[in-house]
C-alpha cells in the first residue's frame, strides 16, 4: 500500500519544505527537475524518509533519475522495506 | 616573484615539490586523484598551448565552463600561464532553465568581450547558441582539441611576461546583475593578499586545506584553491555537488588528510550539525583542525555553538572555530579572528541597535542580543566606519563599512562607471553596515538589498523581474527579500506578488508558477510563495518598491498567522 507513504511525504514537502501546509502535490508532479525540491531539502526529505519508514536513500541516488515524483518515491520505499 | 607564472615555476623547481600533492581531487563513487605540482602544470600547459595555437593573445578574457573537476583545474592555470584573464561561469545545472543560461552567458560575454571560452565538446553546441555574429569570441575550445604537450617548456609561454599590475582573473557573483560585475584582480593584489591573509592564519607547509566550495565564488577561488596552490599547502577538493547531498564527506576527509584549515558559510554550520548521522562519521578525527573559518555571510554565534556540540566528541576543539568577513573587491579576507582563541562576542542593546544604531551594553530586563566579532583587519588592510555623509564615526557606533588596502580590486571589468562610484576619496564602499568595538570588527547588516543565501550573492531586482514574467503578475507589483532563518542559519527567499484575481485556486496555480519559474531561471530555491491581491505591495511617495517596509508588514502578517 503506497498511499499512507505518499500522504505523509506529501505533508512532510507541504509543511516542511514548502512551507504551505494546504498545499497539494500530485503523485505524478515532478518534484526534483521541476526545482519543487531544492538539494538542501533533498537531504532533508531523504533524512525524513529514513526515521519514517526505516529505509535509507544514499546520497548518490538523491537525484531525479532515482524519483522525481511521490509515486516513485513510495514504490522506492516499498521496495526497499522488504 | 611578479607573477603568478613565475611562482608556479619556483614551486615546481624547489626540490621537493614536483611529486608534492598540490591538489587530492574527491568525487563521489571515485578513488581520490593526487594532482602533482608536475602533473598541475603539464595539464595547464596543454591549455596554455591550445590558446596559443587559436591565437589568443595574453591580456584577453578566457570564460571556463567545466564542471567542478580536473579540466577546470587545468584550464584556469593553462589560461594564466598564457597571460590570459581566466574567468570561471558555474556550469549549467539540470534546474536550471537552457534558455536563462544563454541569457547569462550572453549577458557575460556583452560586458566582458572575452577572446575565448573554454567548455567540453558536449556543451560547444549549447554555449555557440549564446554567441552571435561580430561579438568578441573568435573561439570556442573543447577538452578534446587540445595541444598535446611533451615538454614543459616554461620560456614558451606568454605568462611569464605579464607585469604585476596586471589583471589575472576575473571574479563574478551570480545572476543577470552580478555577471556584469566582473572584480578584476591583478597578480600583486593577489600576492598582497595572500602574504597578509597567510600571516593572520600562520599559514605552513604541515597545513592541509579541505574545501568544498565551488572555484566560481571568491572563498572558494581564493581560500579554496589558489592560496594552497600557490602557497604549496596541499587542497583536499571535493565537489559541492558531493557535499550538499553528503556533508558527512567534508569529515571523513578531513579525518583523511588530517585536515588543518577549512572556510564555510553560516550556513554550513547548522547544515552539518543537523543533517550528518553518527554511523557516517564513526571514527572521525577532527582534532587536527586549527581553524574552521565562518566567512561570505554573517556569522552567528549560535550557528557555531551547535557545531561545536554536534562535533566535540570527535575531537572538534572550539577554539578551531574562527570568523573572517571577506569580499571579492579586497581579492578575499578583511578581517579574520585570532586564530587560537574564540572569536569576540559582544552583548548589545537590541533597542539601541535597531533605533540608536549604537552597540550599547546590555540593561537589566530589555532584550539583548549577541554579535560575533569577524576579527581585526588583516595586516595590510585599514577599517573604518562611516556614516551617510562619508564621516568617520566612533568606536561602537553603526555605519557603513568602509576600507583601504594594497590588494584592492583593479575595478570591475569594461565597467568604469561602476568602478568609480565604489570609492570614496579612496575608501572602498562595502555597502555592509558594522561597528567597531577594540579593534574588532562586527558586521551587523547590508545597505544593498543584496540577499545572501547559503553563501551565494542573489540581487531581489532579478528575482523580481523574472516573477513579473509570469502572466497575471503586474510589473512591478513584486517584491523580493531575505528572511534569517534561525534553524538554516542562512536566509531564505520570499517573493511576494500582486494579482487581479482574488480566486485562491488561481492565486496558487500562480504561485506555483512562479515558484518554478524563479528556481529554473535563476537556481535559488525559492522558499515562501505569496500570491496577494492588489494594494498588498506598499510603495514609497516615489512610487518605487520599498523592500524592507514590505518585508516587515510580510514578517507580522506571518507573526499573526502562527
Amino acid at each position: 500500500m503506497t498511499e499512507p507513504i505518499i500522504s505523509a511525504i506529501e505533508a512532510y514537502i507541504a509543511t516542511q519544505v514548502l512551507k504551505q501546509p494546504s498545499r497539494r502535490i500530485a503523485p505524478d508532479e515532478s518534484l526534483i527537475s521541476s526545482g519543487l525540491i531544492d538539494s538542501f531539502s533533498l537531504m532533508d526529505l531523504a533524512l525524513f524518509v529514513e526515521d519514517a519508514f526505516g529505509v535509507r536513500i544514499e546520497d548518490t541516488e538523491l537525484n531525479a533519475n532515482t524519483f522525481d515524483t511521490l509515486t516513485q518515491l513510495a514504490s522506492l520505499i516499498e521496495s526497499r522495506k522488504k | 616573484m611578479t607573477n603568478f607564472p613565475d611562482r608556479l615555476k619556483a614551486l615546481h623547481a624547489s626540490r621537493r615539490t614536483p611529486d608534492r600533492v598540490a591538489v587530492y581531487l574527491q568525487s563521489s563513487g571515485r578513488e581520490d586523484l593526487p594532482i602533482t605540482y608536475d602533473q598541475l602544470l603539464r595539464g595547464a600547459n596543454a591549455f596554455a598551448s591550445t590558446l596559443d595555437h587559436e591565437s589568443i593573445k595574453p591580456g584577453e578574457v578566457v570564460i571556463l565552463i567545466l564542471q567542478h573537476g580536473e579540466d577546470l583545474i587545468y584550464a584556469f592555470w593553462g589560461a594564466i600561464l598564457h597571460g590570459a584573464i581566466p574567468s570561471i561561469m558555474p556550469f549549467l545545472t539540470e534546474k536550471l532553465s537552457p534558455e536563462r543560461y544563454r541569457a547569462d552567458l550572453s549577458a557575460l560575454v556583452s560586458v566582458t568581450k572575452p577572446a575565448a571560452i573554454i567548455t567540453y565538446s558536449e556543451f560547444a553546441g549549447e554555449v555557440q547558441m549564446a554567441l552571435k555574429e561580430g561579438d568578441s569570441v573568435r573561439s570556442v575550445i573543447t577538452t578534446d582539441q587540445l595541444e598535446q604537450q611533451t615538454n614543459l617548456g616554461f620560456d614558451a609561454l606568454a605568462g611569464f611576461s605579464r607585469g604585476p599590475e596586471d589583471i589575472v582573473l576575473l571574479q563574478h557573483s551570480s545572476g543577470t546583475t552580478g555577471l556584469q560585475k566582473g572584480v578584476a584582480l591583478s597578480h600583486q593584489a593577489v600576492f598582497n593578499q595572500l602574504d597578509a591573509y597567510g600571516q593572520s592564519l600562520s599559514l605552513n607547509e604541515k597545513d592541509v586545506i579541505v574545501s568544498w566550495l565551488p572555484l566560481y565564488h571568491d572563498m572558494g577561488l581564493i581560500a579554496g584553491f589558489i592560496m594552497p596552490v600557490l602557497s604549496g599547502v596541499p587542497l583536499v577538493l571535493m565537489s559541492p555537488f558531493d557535499w550538499v547531498r553528503a556533508p558527512y564527506r567534508l569529515m571523513q576527509s578531513v579525518s583523511k588528510y588530517r585536515g588543518t584549515l577549512m572556510w564555510l558559510p553560516n550556513f554550513a554550520y547548522n547544515f552539518s550539525a543537523q543533517k550528518i548521522r553518527d554511523r557516517h562519521i564513526e571514527g572521525v578525527d577532527l582534532s587536527t583542525l586549527r581553524a574552521i573559518i565562518n566567512c561570505s555571510e554573517p556569522v552567528r554565534w549560535e550557528s557555531h555553538q551547535a557545531f561545536y556540540e554536534r562535533f566535540k566528541a570527535f575531537g572538534l576543539k572550539l577554539e578551531a572555530l574562527q570568523t573572517s568577513y571577506a569580499m571579492a573587491e579586497n581579492v578575499f579576507s578583511v578581517t579574520q579572528s585570532r586564530l587560537g582563541s574564540v572569536p569576540v562576542v559582544d552583548e548589545i542593546d537590541r533597542e539601541a541597535f535597531m533605533v540608536e544604531r549604537v552597540a550599547k551594553s546590555p540593561f537589566e530586563g530589555r532584550p539583548s542580543m549577541k554579535m560575533m566579532s569577524s576579527g581585526r583587519p588583516i595586516a595590510n588592510v585599514k577599517v573604518k566606519i562611516i556614516n551617510e555623509q562619508g564621516r568617520e564615526l566612533p568606536e561602537r557606533s553603526i555605519g557603513e563599512i568602509a576600507l583601504q588596502s594594497d590588494c584592492m580590486l583593479n575595478g570591475y571589468y569594461n565597467r568604469l562607471d561602476l568602478s568609480e562610484k565604489a570609492f570614496l576619496d579612496g575608501w572602498y564602499l562595502t555597502g555592509d553596515y558594522g561597528y567597531i568595538s577594540n579593534g574588532e570588527v562586527f558586521v551587523s547588516g547590508r545597505k544593498k538589498d543584496m540577499i545572501i543565501v547559503g553563501g551565494k550573492n542573489v540581487y531581489p531586482q532579478d528575482l523580481e523581474m523574472l516573477t513579473h514574467e509570469i502572466p497575471g503578475v503586474h510589473a512591478g507589483r513584486s517584491v523580493a527579500f531575505g528572511m534569517f532563518d534561525e534553524i538554516q542559519g542562512t536566509e531564505e527567499v520570499v517573493i511576494i506578488a500582486e494579482v487581479d484575481s482574488e480566486d485562491a485556486d488561481e492565486q496558487q496555480k500562480i504561485a506555483d508558477a512562479i515558484r518554478l519559474h524563479v528556481t529554473k531561471n535563476s537556481a535559488i530555491a525559492l522558499r515562501y510563495v505569496k500570491v496577494v491581491s492588489p494594494k498588498w505591495i506598499l510603495k514609497t511617495s516615489s512610487g518605487k518598491t520599498a523592500r524592507s517596509a514590505n518585508k516587515e508588514k510580510f514578517l507580522k502578517e506571518l507573526e499573526e498567522n502562527k
